[in-house]
């Protein structure tokens, strides 16, 4: 594979793929640049055909003036801290449980996978109806037959609810990616550490967490990446009141309720700053762990 | 001190007696080595004396104590496995440090110490290094490392050397020979490499099947096999173990010569065959011969000068006061 011949030949048969993936991203991109300096209200007759007026920053001030703006921000940013804390320490917790020999271990990770094959719109439905409903829902009948007030589980705790919505869905990428790290552990390691030694605690902290690093990583990195956009979840729950207003579903009020496409694209730039901001303090604090 | 007593101890996995009833006394500062074919129980010995295993039966001592319920970690031995089981993301001085850390000792202790087993071991210059970063023999070395700064009662070696290439392993082999007569402390090695057991052993213990086969110092073993399967396991090249007729006529049903207790004689006397492949090593050489009396081939040792062709005819006769013999269930007689 080093030869010159074969390398041109390679790099002249990645280049469609290559060319596909920058089109797909440059375009929206571009897009979103050029509308965000534009005034476009789809509604008040603004479109592509008569020209659309240029409005330099005036989307951009508009957008963080707004007083839903930093609110979002600390909505986003408390949901994605929330849901990691959750999924990483439980799924470390889980992952060393499925890593115990035991009767029926396939049939168990697979339903301990499941909730991750639920399309969210769905997951977060049967959340609100079956569990959280304060009237019909599971957790009302348990408050009652303690004797409780049911607790209206998305308006009075809407964002620890949506935590636990979110979580429930990432636990099991979490827990796979974990438990794949865990196996991957020499059992001597962990019987040297016992002749040295070593309690449980001790082993846990000592070998086995040194050992998930990587993985815990890898689980944040991409976790973050895909809960910084969550959106379906809170469509279906709360549609953004309550608190529960992300960054994410702030642009989609912008442009498909207030039909202001310029504004909504304004926010579509601050998405990105934010979740540039957010990978560059990751890649710092947790990258080096994946230096080999 | 360490002294170590196996009483009548077994260990089943589910239906499957691994280990039946064993008897074993390892003496204070004595360098044991447990030897046999893969798959032989010589492993899980060691791992029932270190702890790792729970023992099905019987009881385990050490030092006069019943060490059987307790764990691992309190029976005051340390273990080098065949891995080395170093901790990837400490470095050497940690690794080392590790066991004395759990044993919270205080850290100039430590710290003097690690140093000190660091000396011994020519790691000083490496202890800064992580495992991944040093070289096969100086892993080792850091195992070896971790289990003396503990200064345990006895060490467990469980074919430590059998990742190392083969001039390391001579080298590795005579360092750990040393570091047993600086220390005298009682040493159990396990090994499937016999070269090992004679070399390094001042009591060899060879098993099969979980079953002990002999006990004995080298050359015990080496002059006086209670049984075929020792015979044959002990010893390189192996020993010839000839049956039928010419057995028979030393009124055994197997009889054993050594290599070297064979001559080359003029024709003749001897067994008549031909010579096959023959090895020369430059000190000795191993000539195999195909004799009419023998459906196997055996193995002749002459002098590294001899000059002999593949396929000339060949006399050879045993030195019969080296004779070896068996009765038909394989047991040493006479």
């Amino acid at each position: 594979m080093a030869t010159q011949n074969s390398r041109s030949a390679a790099r002249l048969m990645m280049a469609p793929a290559v060319v596909l993936f920058l089109g797909w991203m440059l375009i929206p991109l571009s897009m979103t640049l050029f509308f965000s300096f534009k005034k476009f209200l789809p509604l008040r007759g603004d479109s592509l055909e008569n020209g659309l007026e240029w409005v330099g920053f005036a989307n951009y001030t508009r957008f963080v003036g707004s007083s839903s703006f930093w609110p979002s921000v600390t909505a986003t940013l408390t949901i994605v801290a929330g849901v990691l804390v959750i999924t990483v320490i439980l799924g470390i917790l889980l992952a060393i449980l499925l890593d115990q020999p035991m009767w029926g271990q396939g049939v168990v990770r697979i339903m301990v996978i499941a909730p991750f094959f639920v399309m969210p719109t769905v997951s977060a439905l049967v959340w609100k109806n079956l569990f959280m409903d304060s009237v019909n829902g599971f957790f009302a009948h348990v408050w009652r037959g303690f004797g409780a007030m049911p607790v209206e589980w998305l308006s009075q705790a809407s964002m620890p609810s949506l935590i636990v919505i979110i979580s429930w869905q990432w636990l099991p990428f979490a827990t796979l990616i974990l438990l794949t790290a865990m196996q991957s552990l020499d059992s001597e390691q962990l019987e040297a550490a016992e002749m040295d030694g070593a309690p449980v605690l001790s082993r846990f902290f000592f070998i086995m967490l040194p050992h998930l690093g990587r993985a815990i990583t890898i689980v944040i990195l991409i976790q973050t990446i895909f809960l910084l956009s969550i959106f379906a979840e809170i469509f279906v729950t709360t549609g953004g009141a309550f608190g529960t207003k992300t960054l994410t579903y702030l642009i989609f009020q912008r442009v498909l309720e207030s039909q202001n496409v310029g504004l909504g694209s304004a926010g579509g730039v601050y998405a990105i700053i934010l979740a540039n901001i957010v990978a560059i303090f990751l890649m710092r604090i947790v990258g080096k762990n994946l230096d080999a | 001190m360490g002294r170590i007593v196996l009483n009548k101890v077994t260990k089943k996995f589910g239906d499957v007696e691994v280990i039946p009833p064993l008897d074993l006394t390892i003496e204070d500062g004595e360098f044991t080595v447990f030897v046999g074919p893969s798959g032989c129980g010589k492993s899980t010995l060691l791992r029932l004396i270190a702890g790792l295993e729970d023992v099905s039966s019987g009881q385990i001592q050490i030092d006069d104590t019943d060490a059987t319920p307790l764990p691992p970690a309190k029976r005051g031995l340390a273990m080098v496995f065949q891995s080395y089981a170093l901790y990837p993301h400490m470095s050497v001085r940690k690794n080392i440090a590790f066991p004395l850390r759990m044993a919270k000792l205080d850290k100039d202790e430590i710290t003097k110490r690690v140093e000190a087993a660091a000396s011994v071991l020519n790691l000083t210059d490496y202890l800064d290094r992580k495992p991944g970063q040093l070289s096969g023999g100086q892993r080792q070395r850091v195992a070896i490392g971790r289990a003396i700064v503990r200064e345990p009662s006895a060490f467990l070696f469980d074919e430590p050397l059998s990742n190392l290439d083969a001039a390391l392993r001579v080298g590795m082999r005579l360092e750990i020979g040393e570091l047993h007569k600086r220390l005298a402390t009682t040493m159990i090695y396990v090994t499937h490499d016999q070269v090992e057991a004679m070399t390094m052993a001042d009591k060899i213990v060879v098993l099969q099947a979980g079953v002990i086969e002999q006990v004995g110092s080298p050359l015990e073993l080496y002059k006086t096999p209670k049984n075929t399967f020792v015979a044959g396991f002990i010893g390189s090249p192996k020993m010839n173990l000839l049956t039928g007729s010419e057995a028979q006529k030393h009124n055994a049903h197997t009889i054993g010569i050594r290599p070297e207790h064979l001559k080359i004689v003029s024709a003749g006397e001897g067994w008549r065959g031909t010579v096959g492949v023959s090895e020369h090593l430059g000190s000795d050489t191993f000539i195999h011969v195909k004799c009419e009396a023998f459906p196997d081939p055996i193995t002749v040792r002459a002098t590294g000068e001899v000059d002999i062709r593949y396929g000339t005819e060949i006399h050879v006769a045993p030195d019969l006061t080296h004779l070896h013999r068996f009765d038909d269930r394989g047991l040493r007689l006479g």
